[in-house]
Protein backbone atom coordinates (compact mmCIF):
# COMPACT_ATOMS: atom_id res chain seq x y z
CA UNK A 1 0.00 0.00 0.00
CA UNK A 2 1.60 2.99 -0.74
CA UNK A 3 -0.37 5.39 1.20
CA UNK A 4 1.65 6.32 3.99
CA UNK A 5 1.48 5.03 7.39
CA UNK A 6 -2.08 6.35 9.28
CA UNK A 7 0.49 7.40 12.14
CA UNK A 8 3.87 8.50 12.18
CA UNK A 9 5.90 5.50 13.10
CA UNK A 10 7.41 6.12 16.73
CA UNK A 11 10.89 4.48 16.00
CA UNK A 12 12.37 6.36 12.83
CA UNK A 13 15.34 4.22 12.40
CA UNK A 14 18.31 6.30 9.96
CA UNK A 15 21.70 7.46 9.97
CA UNK A 16 23.79 10.14 11.05
CA UNK A 17 26.39 10.92 8.99
CA UNK A 18 29.57 13.77 10.22
CA UNK A 19 30.77 15.24 7.51
CA UNK A 20 33.89 16.65 10.06
CA UNK A 21 34.77 13.12 9.82
CA UNK A 22 34.48 11.91 6.79
CA UNK A 23 37.36 10.89 5.03
CA UNK A 24 35.59 10.01 1.37
CA UNK A 25 37.03 6.69 1.64
CA UNK A 26 34.57 5.40 -0.23
CA UNK A 27 34.52 1.93 1.86
CA UNK A 28 30.81 2.85 3.09
CA UNK A 29 29.89 2.39 -0.86
CA UNK A 30 32.00 -0.78 -1.65
CA UNK A 31 30.89 -2.73 1.55
CA UNK A 32 26.87 -1.30 1.04
CA UNK A 33 27.35 -2.92 -3.02
CA UNK A 34 29.02 -5.85 -1.26
CA UNK A 35 26.93 -6.48 1.05
CA UNK A 36 23.32 -6.03 -1.31
CA UNK A 37 24.67 -8.27 -4.22
CA UNK A 38 24.49 -10.75 -2.25
CA UNK A 39 21.98 -10.14 0.31
CA UNK A 40 17.59 -9.78 0.56
CA UNK A 41 17.64 -7.37 -2.93
CA UNK A 42 20.06 -9.27 -4.67
CA UNK A 43 21.58 -9.03 -7.49
CA UNK A 44 22.72 -5.16 -8.17
CA UNK A 45 23.24 -5.43 -11.10
CA UNK A 46 26.83 -4.12 -12.98
CA UNK A 47 26.80 -3.22 -16.89
CA UNK A 48 29.61 -3.83 -18.28
CA UNK A 49 31.67 -3.36 -14.90
CA UNK A 50 35.10 -3.80 -16.75
CA UNK A 51 34.56 -1.68 -19.64
CA UNK A 52 35.54 2.15 -20.30
CA UNK A 53 31.53 3.04 -19.67
CA UNK A 54 30.60 1.15 -16.54
CA UNK A 55 27.48 1.18 -15.02
CA UNK A 56 25.32 -0.42 -12.23
CA UNK A 57 23.62 -0.26 -9.26
CA UNK A 58 24.42 1.07 -6.37
CA UNK A 59 22.78 2.28 -2.79
CA UNK A 60 25.23 4.75 -1.81
CA UNK A 61 27.64 7.50 -3.92
CA UNK A 62 30.53 9.43 -2.22
CA UNK A 63 30.34 12.80 -3.60
CA UNK A 64 33.48 15.52 -2.76
CA UNK A 65 33.08 19.01 -2.74
CA UNK A 66 34.81 21.88 -2.58
CA UNK A 67 33.47 24.64 -0.41
CA UNK A 68 35.07 28.29 -0.15
CA UNK A 69 33.68 31.33 1.44
CA UNK A 70 36.21 33.77 -0.58
CA UNK A 71 39.03 33.24 1.32
CA UNK A 72 40.07 29.62 2.55
CA UNK A 73 38.96 26.91 0.51
CA UNK A 74 38.03 23.33 1.88
CA UNK A 75 37.14 20.06 0.60
CA UNK A 76 34.02 17.56 2.02
CA UNK A 77 33.49 14.37 1.27
CA UNK A 78 30.17 13.77 0.89
CA UNK A 79 28.11 10.01 1.13
CA UNK A 80 24.77 9.96 -0.12
CA UNK A 81 22.08 7.79 0.15
CA UNK A 82 18.34 7.14 1.14
CA UNK A 83 17.21 9.61 3.91
CA UNK A 84 14.13 7.25 4.87
CA UNK A 85 11.59 10.71 4.49
CA UNK A 86 9.03 10.81 6.89
CA UNK A 87 6.90 12.03 3.35
CA UNK A 88 8.66 10.14 0.97
CA UNK A 89 6.69 11.19 -2.39
CA UNK A 90 8.61 8.14 -3.37
CA UNK A 91 6.18 5.15 -1.84
CA UNK A 92 3.25 7.69 -2.75
CA UNK A 93 3.60 7.86 -6.06
CA UNK A 94 3.81 4.22 -6.84
CA UNK A 95 1.09 2.77 -8.74
CA UNK A 96 1.53 -0.65 -7.79
CA UNK A 97 2.27 -0.67 -4.17
CA UNK A 98 5.35 -2.09 -4.53
CA UNK A 99 7.33 1.18 -2.62
CA UNK A 100 6.00 1.30 1.03
CA UNK A 101 7.31 2.95 4.03
CA UNK A 102 7.18 0.55 7.33
CA UNK A 103 5.46 1.66 10.20
CA UNK A 104 7.20 0.02 12.72
CA UNK A 105 10.48 1.68 12.13
CA UNK A 106 9.82 3.98 9.22
CA UNK A 107 12.21 2.25 6.61
CA UNK A 108 11.23 2.55 3.08
CA UNK A 109 11.03 -0.39 1.13
CA UNK A 110 10.42 -1.82 -2.34
CA UNK A 111 8.56 -4.86 -2.64
CA UNK A 112 10.31 -6.01 -6.05
CA UNK A 113 7.92 -8.61 -6.58
CA UNK A 114 4.86 -6.19 -7.56
CA UNK A 115 7.45 -3.53 -9.26
CA UNK A 116 6.66 -2.76 -12.27
CA UNK A 117 9.62 -0.73 -13.48
CA UNK A 118 7.72 2.54 -14.28
CA UNK A 119 10.86 4.57 -12.88
CA UNK A 120 8.26 7.84 -11.51
CA UNK A 121 9.27 7.13 -7.51
CA UNK A 122 13.07 7.77 -8.84
CA UNK A 123 11.57 10.96 -10.72
CA UNK A 124 9.93 11.86 -7.43
CA UNK A 125 13.01 11.45 -5.44
CA UNK A 126 14.99 14.67 -4.46
CA UNK A 127 18.23 12.62 -3.69
CA UNK A 128 18.55 10.27 -6.05
CA UNK A 129 18.13 7.57 -3.78
CA UNK A 130 16.22 4.85 -6.16
CA UNK A 131 18.09 3.34 -9.19
CA UNK A 132 16.78 1.30 -12.21
CA UNK A 133 18.13 -2.37 -12.45
CA UNK A 134 17.96 -2.56 -16.01
CA UNK A 135 18.48 -6.59 -16.25
CA UNK A 136 15.74 -6.96 -13.22
CA UNK A 137 13.32 -4.65 -14.75
CA UNK A 138 12.70 -3.23 -11.11
CA UNK A 139 13.60 -0.32 -9.60
CA UNK A 140 16.40 -1.10 -6.20
CA UNK A 141 17.06 1.35 -2.81
CA UNK A 142 18.44 1.44 0.18
CA UNK A 143 16.81 -1.17 2.51
CA UNK A 144 18.80 0.29 5.92
CA UNK A 145 20.00 -3.12 5.66
CA UNK A 146 17.06 -4.98 7.45
CA UNK A 147 18.69 -8.06 6.46
CA UNK A 148 21.80 -7.09 8.89
CA UNK A 149 19.61 -4.79 11.57
CA UNK A 150 17.17 -7.65 12.98
CA UNK A 151 19.12 -10.32 11.97
CA UNK A 152 19.41 -12.89 15.06
CA UNK A 153 22.09 -14.81 13.85
CA UNK A 154 24.58 -11.69 13.99
CA UNK A 155 26.23 -10.58 17.10
CA UNK A 156 24.37 -7.68 18.83
CA UNK A 157 27.21 -5.13 18.29
CA UNK A 158 26.87 -6.42 14.24
CA UNK A 159 23.37 -5.45 13.84
CA UNK A 160 24.17 -2.10 12.18
CA UNK A 161 23.92 -1.20 8.40
CA UNK A 162 27.02 -2.29 6.27
CA UNK A 163 27.89 1.24 5.90
CA UNK A 164 28.13 1.52 9.37
CA UNK A 165 29.75 -1.50 10.01
CA UNK A 166 32.43 -0.86 7.79
CA UNK A 167 33.61 3.04 8.02
CA UNK A 168 36.91 2.67 9.28
CA UNK A 169 36.55 6.53 10.44
CA UNK A 170 33.52 6.51 12.42
CA UNK A 171 31.85 8.89 10.30
CA UNK A 172 28.34 7.09 10.31
CA UNK A 173 26.37 6.60 13.09
CA UNK A 174 22.88 4.60 12.86
CA UNK A 175 19.55 4.60 15.27
CA UNK A 176 16.46 5.92 16.56
CA UNK A 177 15.94 9.18 15.25
CA UNK A 178 12.35 9.08 16.60
CA UNK A 179 14.03 8.64 20.26
CA UNK A 180 14.66 12.12 21.54
CA UNK A 181 17.28 10.27 24.30
CA UNK A 182 18.95 8.03 21.68
CA UNK A 183 22.82 8.63 20.87
CA UNK A 184 21.93 9.47 17.46
CA UNK A 185 19.46 12.09 18.20
CA UNK A 186 21.97 13.68 20.90
CA UNK A 187 24.53 14.02 18.61
CA UNK A 188 22.36 15.49 16.42
CA UNK A 189 21.24 17.99 18.96
CA UNK A 190 25.08 18.53 20.14
CA UNK A 191 26.74 19.14 16.35
CA UNK A 192 23.36 21.23 14.75
CA UNK A 193 22.90 17.70 12.48
CA UNK A 194 20.67 19.14 9.56
CA UNK A 195 18.16 17.96 6.58
CA UNK A 196 19.24 17.93 2.95
CA UNK A 197 17.23 20.24 0.27
CA UNK A 198 14.34 20.93 3.37
CA UNK A 199 12.77 23.00 1.17
CA UNK A 200 11.83 19.80 -0.64
CA UNK A 201 9.61 19.01 2.50
CA UNK A 202 10.28 15.43 2.58
CA UNK A 203 11.12 15.53 6.02
CA UNK A 204 14.11 13.17 5.90
CA UNK A 205 14.88 10.96 8.37
CA UNK A 206 19.06 10.83 7.78
CA UNK A 207 20.59 13.51 9.01
CA UNK A 208 24.02 15.39 8.50
CA UNK A 209 26.85 16.77 10.65
CA UNK A 210 28.05 20.31 9.17
CA UNK A 211 32.09 20.02 9.29
CA UNK A 212 33.08 22.03 12.39
CA UNK A 213 34.22 25.81 11.96
CA UNK A 214 37.60 26.30 10.52
CA UNK A 215 39.89 27.76 12.19
CA UNK A 216 42.29 30.02 9.97
CA UNK A 217 45.44 28.49 10.52
CA UNK A 218 45.69 29.26 14.38
CA UNK A 219 44.48 25.88 15.78
CA UNK A 220 48.41 24.67 14.89
CA UNK A 221 51.50 24.82 13.19
CA UNK A 222 51.27 25.72 9.84
CA UNK A 223 52.59 23.01 7.42
CA UNK A 224 54.99 25.66 5.31
CA UNK A 225 56.45 27.11 8.14
CA UNK A 226 60.07 26.71 7.69
CA UNK A 227 61.98 24.82 10.36
CA UNK A 228 64.38 26.71 12.82
CA UNK A 229 67.78 27.25 11.02
CA UNK A 230 70.86 25.88 12.59
CA UNK A 231 74.33 26.92 12.59
CA UNK A 232 76.70 24.25 11.63
CA UNK A 233 79.05 23.61 14.06
CA UNK A 234 83.08 22.09 13.95
CA UNK A 235 84.56 21.55 10.89
CA UNK A 236 81.48 22.26 8.78
CA UNK A 237 80.78 25.01 10.04
CA UNK A 238 84.34 26.46 9.49
CA UNK A 239 83.70 25.24 5.96
CA UNK A 240 80.18 26.74 6.17
CA UNK A 241 81.80 30.20 7.28
CA UNK A 242 84.67 30.01 4.55
CA UNK A 243 82.04 29.39 1.84
CA UNK A 244 80.21 31.76 2.66
CA UNK A 245 82.71 34.54 3.01
CA UNK A 246 83.65 34.00 -0.66
CA UNK A 247 81.77 36.85 -2.08
CA UNK B 1 14.70 14.41 -17.78
CA UNK B 2 15.17 11.83 -20.93
CA UNK B 3 12.72 12.46 -23.63
CA UNK B 4 11.54 8.53 -23.27
CA UNK B 5 9.65 8.18 -26.67
CA UNK B 6 7.12 5.19 -25.10
CA UNK B 7 5.24 7.70 -22.83
CA UNK B 8 5.90 10.65 -25.67
CA UNK B 9 3.91 8.70 -28.28
CA UNK B 10 1.67 7.49 -25.30
CA UNK B 11 0.75 11.01 -24.19
CA UNK B 12 0.35 12.39 -27.73
CA UNK B 13 -1.55 9.64 -29.35
CA UNK B 14 -3.65 8.55 -26.00
CA UNK B 15 -4.32 13.16 -25.80
CA UNK B 16 -5.39 13.39 -29.46
CA UNK B 17 -7.45 10.71 -28.56
CA UNK B 18 -9.10 11.78 -25.94
CA UNK B 19 -9.83 14.79 -27.21
CA UNK B 20 -11.29 13.69 -29.93
CA UNK B 21 -13.62 10.95 -27.75
CA UNK B 22 -14.81 14.56 -25.48
CA UNK B 23 -15.35 16.74 -28.16
CA UNK B 24 -17.53 13.93 -29.94
CA UNK B 25 -19.14 12.54 -26.37
CA UNK B 26 -20.10 16.17 -25.81
CA UNK B 27 -20.75 17.55 -29.83
CA UNK B 28 -22.60 15.01 -30.79
CA UNK B 29 -25.51 15.03 -28.80
CA UNK B 30 -25.55 18.79 -29.34
CA UNK B 31 -26.18 17.78 -33.50
CA UNK B 32 -23.08 19.94 -33.76
CA UNK B 33 -21.54 16.93 -36.20
CA UNK B 34 -22.38 14.59 -38.67
CA UNK B 35 -25.49 12.12 -36.58
CA UNK B 36 -25.20 9.21 -39.08
CA UNK B 37 -23.72 5.80 -38.11
CA UNK B 38 -21.17 6.17 -40.63
CA UNK B 39 -19.46 9.17 -39.06
CA UNK B 40 -20.00 7.81 -35.87
CA UNK B 41 -18.28 4.61 -36.06
CA UNK B 42 -15.26 6.65 -37.94
CA UNK B 43 -14.78 9.16 -35.14
CA UNK B 44 -15.16 6.35 -32.19
CA UNK B 45 -12.66 4.27 -33.84
CA UNK B 46 -9.80 6.39 -34.60
CA UNK B 47 -10.51 8.10 -31.03
CA UNK B 48 -10.40 4.39 -29.08
CA UNK B 49 -7.51 3.52 -31.92
CA UNK B 50 -5.47 6.32 -30.74
CA UNK B 51 -6.02 5.67 -27.00
CA UNK B 52 -5.02 1.81 -27.36
CA UNK B 53 -2.03 2.63 -29.44
CA UNK B 54 -0.65 5.39 -26.80
CA UNK B 55 -1.68 2.90 -24.11
CA UNK B 56 0.27 -0.11 -25.63
CA UNK B 57 3.18 2.29 -26.48
CA UNK B 58 3.17 3.31 -22.49
CA UNK B 59 3.69 -0.53 -21.71
CA UNK B 60 7.21 -0.40 -23.38
CA UNK B 61 8.67 2.76 -20.84
CA UNK B 62 8.09 0.04 -18.17
CA UNK B 63 10.61 -2.85 -16.58
CA UNK B 64 8.10 -5.52 -16.17
CA UNK B 65 4.99 -4.71 -18.75
CA UNK B 66 3.39 -8.32 -17.64
CA UNK B 67 2.75 -6.63 -14.49
CA UNK B 68 1.07 -3.70 -15.46
CA UNK B 69 -2.02 -4.55 -13.95
CA UNK B 70 -1.00 -4.12 -11.15
CA UNK B 71 -1.01 -0.36 -11.63
CA UNK B 72 -4.41 -0.14 -10.96
CA UNK B 73 -4.10 -0.50 -7.28
CA UNK B 74 -3.11 2.70 -5.70
CA UNK B 75 -5.48 5.71 -7.35
CA UNK B 76 -5.70 6.47 -3.50
CA UNK B 77 -2.46 8.02 -3.36
CA UNK B 78 -0.62 7.72 -6.94
CA UNK B 79 -1.25 9.85 -9.82
CA UNK B 80 -0.30 7.92 -12.02
CA UNK B 81 -2.45 4.49 -10.89
CA UNK B 82 -5.46 7.26 -11.06
CA UNK B 83 -4.54 7.71 -14.56
CA UNK B 84 -4.61 4.01 -15.29
CA UNK B 85 -8.19 3.56 -14.07
CA UNK B 86 -9.78 6.39 -15.67
CA UNK B 87 -8.16 5.15 -18.62
CA UNK B 88 -9.95 1.74 -18.42
CA UNK B 89 -13.27 3.06 -16.78
CA UNK B 90 -13.18 5.25 -20.12
CA UNK B 91 -13.67 2.37 -22.27
CA UNK B 92 -17.17 1.40 -20.43
CA UNK B 93 -19.56 4.32 -21.52
CA UNK B 94 -16.78 5.34 -25.01
CA UNK B 95 -17.49 2.00 -26.36
CA UNK B 96 -21.45 1.97 -25.07
CA UNK B 97 -21.46 5.56 -26.76
CA UNK B 98 -20.15 3.51 -29.80
CA UNK B 99 -22.33 0.54 -29.91
CA UNK B 100 -25.77 2.67 -29.23
CA UNK B 101 -24.62 5.10 -32.23
CA UNK B 102 -23.14 2.64 -34.62
CA UNK B 103 -25.88 -0.24 -33.86
CA UNK B 104 -28.52 1.09 -32.49
CA UNK B 105 -28.78 4.91 -34.48
CA UNK B 106 -28.84 7.22 -31.82
CA UNK B 107 -26.71 9.03 -30.18
CA UNK B 108 -27.21 8.73 -26.91
CA UNK B 109 -26.65 12.25 -24.42
CA UNK B 110 -26.01 10.60 -21.23
CA UNK B 111 -22.80 7.62 -22.56
CA UNK B 112 -21.31 10.57 -24.28
CA UNK B 113 -21.07 12.98 -21.78
CA UNK B 114 -19.98 10.55 -19.59
CA UNK B 115 -17.37 9.50 -21.91
CA UNK B 116 -16.21 13.02 -22.61
CA UNK B 117 -15.75 13.24 -18.82
CA UNK B 118 -13.53 10.25 -18.42
CA UNK B 119 -11.47 11.70 -21.18
CA UNK B 120 -10.89 14.66 -19.92
CA UNK B 121 -10.50 13.32 -16.39
CA UNK B 122 -7.45 11.04 -18.15
CA UNK B 123 -5.96 13.75 -19.52
CA UNK B 124 -5.66 15.66 -16.07
CA UNK B 125 -4.75 12.72 -14.76
CA UNK B 126 -1.48 12.51 -16.84
CA UNK B 127 -1.13 16.24 -15.94
CA UNK B 128 -0.49 15.38 -12.98
CA UNK B 129 1.73 12.94 -13.00
CA UNK B 130 3.97 15.82 -13.94
CA UNK B 131 2.51 18.63 -12.30
CA UNK B 132 2.87 16.99 -8.72
CA UNK B 133 6.73 16.46 -9.22
CA UNK B 134 8.28 18.74 -6.29
CA UNK B 135 12.06 17.40 -7.59
CA UNK B 136 11.45 18.72 -11.39
CA UNK B 137 11.12 22.24 -11.04
CA UNK B 138 9.75 23.08 -14.71
CA UNK B 139 7.01 20.44 -14.27
CA UNK B 140 6.05 21.27 -10.62
CA UNK B 141 4.18 24.18 -12.44
CA UNK B 142 0.60 25.49 -12.57
CA UNK B 143 0.45 25.09 -16.34
CA UNK B 144 1.19 21.88 -17.06
CA UNK B 145 -1.91 20.47 -16.22
CA UNK B 146 -3.78 23.22 -18.37
CA UNK B 147 -1.36 22.94 -21.36
CA UNK B 148 -1.64 18.67 -21.43
CA UNK B 149 -5.53 19.63 -21.69
CA UNK B 150 -5.37 22.15 -24.14
CA UNK B 151 -3.00 20.40 -26.09
CA UNK B 152 -5.38 17.19 -26.18
CA UNK B 153 -8.59 19.03 -27.42
CA UNK B 154 -6.54 20.95 -29.80
CA UNK B 155 -5.39 18.21 -31.54
CA UNK B 156 -8.62 16.07 -30.95
CA UNK B 157 -10.86 19.07 -32.74
CA UNK B 158 -7.89 18.90 -35.57
CA UNK B 159 -9.08 15.14 -36.47
CA UNK B 160 -12.46 15.43 -35.51
CA UNK B 161 -12.52 18.65 -38.67
CA UNK B 162 -10.59 15.75 -40.81
CA UNK B 163 -13.20 13.09 -40.22
CA UNK B 164 -16.19 15.14 -40.64
CA UNK B 165 -14.45 16.26 -43.23
CA UNK B 166 -14.54 12.90 -45.18
CA UNK B 167 -17.98 12.52 -44.91
CA UNK B 168 -19.30 16.52 -45.47
CA UNK B 169 -18.55 20.44 -44.74
CA UNK B 170 -19.34 21.61 -41.08
CA UNK B 171 -19.08 25.37 -41.11
CA UNK B 172 -19.01 25.28 -37.05
CA UNK B 173 -15.67 22.62 -37.26
CA UNK B 174 -12.77 24.88 -38.39
CA UNK B 175 -13.69 27.54 -36.21
CA UNK B 176 -13.73 25.11 -33.00
CA UNK B 177 -10.07 23.76 -34.42
CA UNK B 178 -9.18 27.36 -34.43
CA UNK B 179 -9.99 28.42 -31.08
CA UNK B 180 -8.85 25.51 -29.49
CA UNK B 181 -5.48 26.22 -31.31
CA UNK B 182 -5.40 29.72 -30.14
CA UNK B 183 -6.15 28.72 -26.87
CA UNK B 184 -3.62 25.81 -26.36
CA UNK B 185 -0.76 28.28 -28.01
CA UNK B 186 -1.57 30.93 -25.59
CA UNK B 187 -1.63 28.00 -22.39
CA UNK B 188 2.18 26.83 -24.03
CA UNK B 189 3.26 30.46 -24.07
CA UNK B 190 2.32 31.20 -21.01
CA UNK B 191 4.11 28.05 -19.97
CA UNK B 192 7.56 28.59 -21.54
CA UNK B 193 7.02 31.97 -20.24
CA UNK B 194 6.91 30.35 -16.61
CA UNK B 195 9.68 28.41 -16.73
CA UNK B 196 12.07 30.54 -18.32
CA UNK B 197 11.59 33.48 -15.38
CA UNK B 198 14.02 32.94 -12.66
CA UNK B 199 12.20 31.02 -9.95
CA UNK B 200 13.70 30.11 -6.21
CA UNK B 201 14.53 26.47 -6.77
CA UNK B 202 17.05 24.29 -4.62
CA UNK B 203 20.69 25.30 -4.86
CA UNK B 204 24.01 22.58 -4.50
CA UNK B 205 24.54 24.59 -1.43
CA UNK B 206 20.47 23.23 0.09
CA UNK B 207 21.37 20.29 -1.30
CA UNK B 208 24.32 19.55 0.79
CA UNK B 209 23.97 21.44 3.24
CA UNK B 210 27.28 23.27 3.01
CA UNK B 211 26.11 26.54 1.32
CA UNK B 212 26.31 27.64 5.12
CA UNK B 213 29.88 27.20 5.15
CA UNK B 214 30.77 28.95 1.48
CA UNK B 215 30.43 28.58 -2.46
CA UNK B 216 29.66 24.81 -3.38
CA UNK B 217 31.40 23.40 -5.71
CA UNK B 218 31.77 19.65 -7.24
CA UNK B 219 35.34 18.44 -6.96
CA UNK B 220 34.80 14.66 -7.60
CA UNK B 221 32.39 12.98 -8.52
CA UNK B 222 31.16 9.33 -6.93
CA UNK B 223 31.99 7.91 -10.50
CA UNK B 224 33.74 7.81 -13.13
CA UNK B 225 30.78 7.35 -16.23
CA UNK B 226 27.33 8.19 -15.87
CA UNK B 227 25.41 6.20 -14.16
CA UNK B 228 21.20 5.97 -13.88
CA UNK B 229 20.56 8.93 -12.49
CA UNK B 230 22.81 11.06 -14.60
CA UNK B 231 21.72 9.26 -17.51
CA UNK B 232 17.63 9.38 -16.74
CA UNK B 233 17.87 12.39 -14.66
CA UNK B 234 20.91 14.49 -16.17
CA UNK B 235 19.81 14.82 -19.67
CA UNK B 236 19.72 18.33 -20.90
CA UNK B 237 19.45 20.19 -23.99
CA UNK B 238 21.30 23.32 -25.37
CA UNK B 239 19.69 26.68 -25.37
CA UNK B 240 20.20 26.92 -28.78
CA UNK B 241 18.90 23.66 -29.42
CA UNK B 242 15.83 24.14 -27.37
CA UNK B 243 15.24 27.54 -28.44
CA UNK B 244 14.85 26.10 -32.29
CA UNK B 245 12.45 23.84 -31.63
CA UNK B 246 10.46 25.53 -29.72
CA UNK B 247 10.09 27.65 -33.18
CA UNK B 248 9.43 24.34 -34.89
CA UNK B 249 6.66 23.72 -32.20
CA UNK B 250 5.22 27.11 -33.05
CA UNK B 251 5.02 26.94 -36.81
CA UNK B 252 4.28 23.05 -37.08
CA UNK B 253 1.71 22.86 -34.04
CA UNK B 254 -0.05 25.75 -33.79
CA UNK B 255 0.45 28.72 -36.45
CA UNK B 256 0.47 26.45 -39.63
CA UNK B 257 -2.54 24.18 -38.42
CA UNK B 258 -4.76 27.89 -37.77
CA UNK B 259 -3.62 29.24 -41.42
CA UNK B 260 -4.90 25.69 -42.93
CA UNK B 261 -8.05 25.75 -40.59
CA UNK B 262 -8.97 29.20 -42.10
CA UNK B 263 -8.16 27.49 -45.21
CA UNK B 264 -10.95 24.90 -44.39
CA UNK B 265 -13.14 27.47 -43.26
CA UNK B 266 -13.71 28.95 -46.81
CA UNK B 267 -13.43 25.67 -48.84
CA UNK B 268 -16.01 23.07 -50.15
CA UNK B 269 -16.53 19.98 -52.52
CA UNK B 270 -13.93 17.56 -53.06
CA UNK B 271 -11.22 19.28 -52.02
CA UNK B 272 -12.66 20.21 -48.34
CA UNK B 273 -10.67 17.81 -46.27
CA UNK B 274 -7.51 18.65 -47.82
CA UNK B 275 -6.20 21.18 -45.40
CA UNK B 276 -7.75 19.29 -42.42
CA UNK B 277 -5.53 16.03 -43.35
CA UNK B 278 -2.57 18.52 -43.28
CA UNK B 279 -3.32 20.24 -40.31
CA UNK B 280 -3.79 17.15 -38.30
CA UNK B 281 -0.25 15.82 -39.23
CA UNK B 282 1.62 18.85 -39.04
CA UNK B 283 -0.09 19.50 -35.39
CA UNK B 284 0.71 15.79 -34.51
CA UNK B 285 4.13 16.38 -35.67
CA UNK B 286 4.29 19.73 -33.93
CA UNK B 287 3.23 18.17 -30.28
CA UNK B 288 5.42 15.42 -30.53
CA UNK B 289 8.44 18.19 -30.52
CA UNK B 290 6.66 19.74 -28.31
CA UNK B 291 6.50 17.29 -25.84
CA UNK B 292 10.13 15.72 -26.39
CA UNK B 293 10.67 19.50 -25.40
CA UNK B 294 9.12 19.17 -22.63
CA UNK B 295 11.20 16.62 -21.15
CA UNK B 296 14.66 17.52 -22.76
CA UNK B 297 14.14 21.03 -21.02
CA UNK B 298 13.12 19.99 -17.03
CA UNK B 299 16.24 19.34 -15.21
CA UNK B 300 15.71 17.21 -11.86
CA UNK B 301 17.11 18.83 -9.05
CA UNK B 302 19.08 15.46 -8.03
CA UNK B 303 21.99 16.87 -10.74
CA UNK B 304 22.54 19.41 -8.54
CA UNK B 305 24.50 16.62 -6.31
CA UNK B 306 26.45 16.35 -9.88
CA UNK B 307 27.73 19.85 -9.98
CA UNK B 308 24.36 20.88 -12.86
CA UNK B 309 21.64 23.57 -12.15
CA UNK B 310 18.00 22.72 -12.37
CA UNK B 311 15.67 25.45 -13.34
Amino acid sequence: MTSLPATSPSRRLGLVIDLDICVGCHACAVNCKEWNAGGAVAPLTDIDPYGSEPDGVWFNRVHTYEVSDGTAGRTVHFPRSCLHCAQPACVTVCPTGASYKRSEDGIVLINEELCIGCKLCSWACPYGAREFDRDAGVMKKCTLCIDRIYNETFAPEDRVPACVATCPASARHFGDLGDPGSAVSRLVADRGGYDLMPEMEYAPTNKYLPPRPCKDGKDGVSALEPAPSQAPKGLLGWLDRLLSSES
Amino acid sequence: MHPSLSVIFFTTLSGAGYGLLALTGILAPLGAVPQDRRFGLAALAVALALIAAGLLSSLFHLGRPERAWRAFSQWRSSWLSREGVAAVITFVPALAFAGVWIFGGAVSAILGFLAAAGAITTVVCTGMIYRSLKPIPRWHNRWVVPNYVALAGMTGSAWLLLLARLDQVQPLLPLLALAATAAAAILKAAYWRSIDAPAPSPTAGSATGLGRLGTVRLFEAPHTSDNYLLKEMGFRIARKHAAKLRRIVLISGFVAPALLFCIALVTSGALAALPALVAAALMMLGVFVERWLFFAEAQHVVTLYYGGSPA
